[in-house]
């Protein structure tokens, strides 16, 4: 196999001919992938095809899956929109602006991916208990955070943070100041500028950052399970429905919902692909 | 007098008009350092505090029990073997697909990102649909008598899913820029793959891959929702670090919580430190090639 796709690799580009190695690297990539990602979650329609429709149907249009659906998209959307609006104000004073201590916080964006989920959780929720620092403050106004989908989303914000920064950041480096320099000199004001100018060139990024904020909201799991509290209806999100089931060995409904959220994020990446692509095409168009 | 005015004047008119832009640079560093401050430095700031809240003893006592030495020495476990493993698999991918034309590129790329796009519960559940009592490879197991699931190697084989992709990831784009040129003019002198890769390839993207392993250390280290679908919370056998926390913090013992927190607290900012000299080191040496 390795050797016929070497000959027709031959015929498509001359160049390849030279470089040793491609049957062998390609080899090991395939069944590597093979073995750890793709055969196990292949088993997941295995199971499937097991559970038939009726029970299939059953497990996934549970009124309190639905429920779970509702407030991990909710909660995952409002997250992402947080995050797009102080990611954008992040990456904006981080590439534009020079005040002591800016690598310091550079440095801090990436704390989410690097702080366990475990830890970032428990600390959310005893910060934002009613008798925590934060949550004290905001239960004399009459707020609540723990265990209510405002506290997911705060911990889907923390996770989400660094993706939207990053997603930005080199952008806006790369963007050439005399567009902006033109638009101040032609007497737009700083928010016109920002608005007209540097907004089209950044909004591919957002976007990005946007969708991969939110669909690491959608499957997030260790940061979110302590501060939600996992009552049903409320603030049941969707792993933890998953979670729930399998502790009942409840293997085909746990299988079906995960099937459901599976599409969900694919359905996500592929939207924003779809969207981006879109707006590149419009962008070539206006040029 | 008369003549300082003209120049004091001048000095107001030219100041005046970035007023509006200096009020909002000062609102917008003070808005995102205070949601940096209150979103990421506080949370930090709780597990120190409460860590150390019923003094010195306590905390030390809590990260020596038993049971946390055997979770910390589980979760290096399971850290090493899919840091290796990935590693292992990030050298041989990346090779594969940037030195390479072939059909599907785009597909087996998209397959490879497929853990990152997937709850991280979703990728302890399929380990439980193939080797647990409803797996297809369930009977095998019983018969040679391997304990994966609910057993160590299901814990590590979570922890290798969730990071695969991370330095194959980090290589990929970092080999495609570098182009092919300097690997066939090795191999057209006669050099073999493995010299090749070592010689001129590895030189180059020595950074990228240190910068992979960083990310999947971290990411190993900390995992949660994959390892706590497998590990069946047996204590002292299938009890990584982050599980270990989950337990004390459900039992109520916050400050034996929040003090094993604070062990992976610190690893946190060594890694973060550590991504932040190689990302330097790979962009200087990286201006350097232009220069």
């Amino acid at each position: 196999m390795g050797q016929a796709k070497w000959v027709s690799s031959r015929h498509s580009r001359k160049k390849n001919r030279v470089i040793p190695g491609f049957g062998l690297s390609m080899g090991i990539t395939i069944s590597m992938l093979s073995l750890i990602v793709l055969i196990p979650l292949l088993s997941i329609f295995v199971v499937l095809s097991g559970v038939g429709p009726a029970d299939f149907w059953k497990a996934i249009s549970d009124p309190q899956a639905i429920a779970a659906y509702r407030v991990s998209l909710i909660c995952a959307l409002a997250a992402a929109l947080v995050n797009a609006l102080f990611g954008t104000i992040l990456a904006w004073i981080l590439v534009r602006y020079r005040f002591p201590g800016r690598r310091i916080l550079d440095g801090l964006i990436e704390l989410p991916f690097a702080l366990p989920t475990a830890v970032a959780g428990i600390a959310l929720t005893t910060l934002y208990s009613d008798n925590g620092w934060i949550g004290k403050l905001l239960a004399g106004i009459g707020i609540k955070v723990a265990y209510t989908p405002i506290g997911i989303t705060i911990a889907l914000i923390f996770i989400g943070i660094p993706f939207v920064v990053r997603a930005i950041q080199p952008v806006l480096e790369k963007l050439d100041g005399q567009y902006e320099e033109a638009a101040t000199m032609l007497g737009a004001s700083g928010w016109q500028t920002f608005r007209r100018v540097v907004f089209p060139e950044i909004r591919p990024a957002l976007l990005t950052g946007f969708g991969l904020a939110f669909a690491r909201g959608l499957g997030e799991y260790g940061s979110v399970i302590f501060i939600a509290g996992n009552i049903p209806y409320e603030t049941q999100i969707v792993p933890l429905i998953i979670m729930s089931k399998l502790e009942q060995f409840n293997y085909g409904a746990a299988t079906s919902i995960a099937l459901i959220m599976i599409v969900f994020s694919f359905l996500t990446l592929f939207a924003i692909n779809f969207i981006q692509s879109r707006l590149n095409h419009a962008a070539k168009g206006a040029e | 007098m008369n003549l300082a005015n003209p120049a004091e004047t001048a000095n107001r008119v030219q100041e005046k008009p970035r007023d509006p832009g200096k009020a909002a640079k000062y609102t917008l560093i003070g808005l995102g350092v205070a949601f940096i401050l209150i979103m990421l430095v506080l949370p930090l700031i709780t597990v120190c505090v409460y860590a150390l809240k019923q003094g010195w003893d306590v905390f030390s006592q809590a990260i020596t029990d038993p049971y946390a030495i055997k979770a910390l020495r589980l979760t290096l476990l399971a850290t090493v073997v899919a840091v290796v493993c990935n590693t292992f698999f990030g050298l041989f991918a990346s090779w594969a697909i940037s030195k390479f034309h072939f059909r599907g590129k785009q597909f087996l790329t998209t397959l490879i990102d497929i853990p990152f796009a997937i709850s991280p519960i979703i990728a302890g559940l399929v380990f439980i649909l193939v080797f647990g009592r409803i797996g297809w490879a369930y009977d095998f197991l019983q018969t040679y008598d391997i304990k994966v699931v609910f057993a160590v190697p299901g814990i590590i084989l979570a922890t290798i899913f969730v990071t695969f992709p991370f330095v194959a990831r980090e290589l990929i784009p970092l080999m495609q820029a570098q182009g092919n040129d300097e690997e066939e003019a090795a191999a057209l002198m006669g050099a073999k793959w493995w010299t090749i890769y070592r010689k001129v390839t590895l030189p180059h993207i020595k950074w990228g891959l240190l910068y992979g392993v960083i990310l999947c250390t971290a990411r190993a280290l900390g995992e949660f929702g994959a390892v706590s679908v497998v590990s069946g919370h047996l204590r002292g056998k299938t009890n990584t670090l982050p599980l270990h926390i989950e337990i004390l913090f459900n039992e109520f013992q916050l400050t034996a919580a929040f003090a094993v927190s604070s062990i992976l607290v610190v690893t946190a900012i060594i890694i973060l430190i550590l991504r932040n000299i190689v990302e330097f080191k790979g962009r200087k040496e990286e201006g350097e090639h232009v220069r």
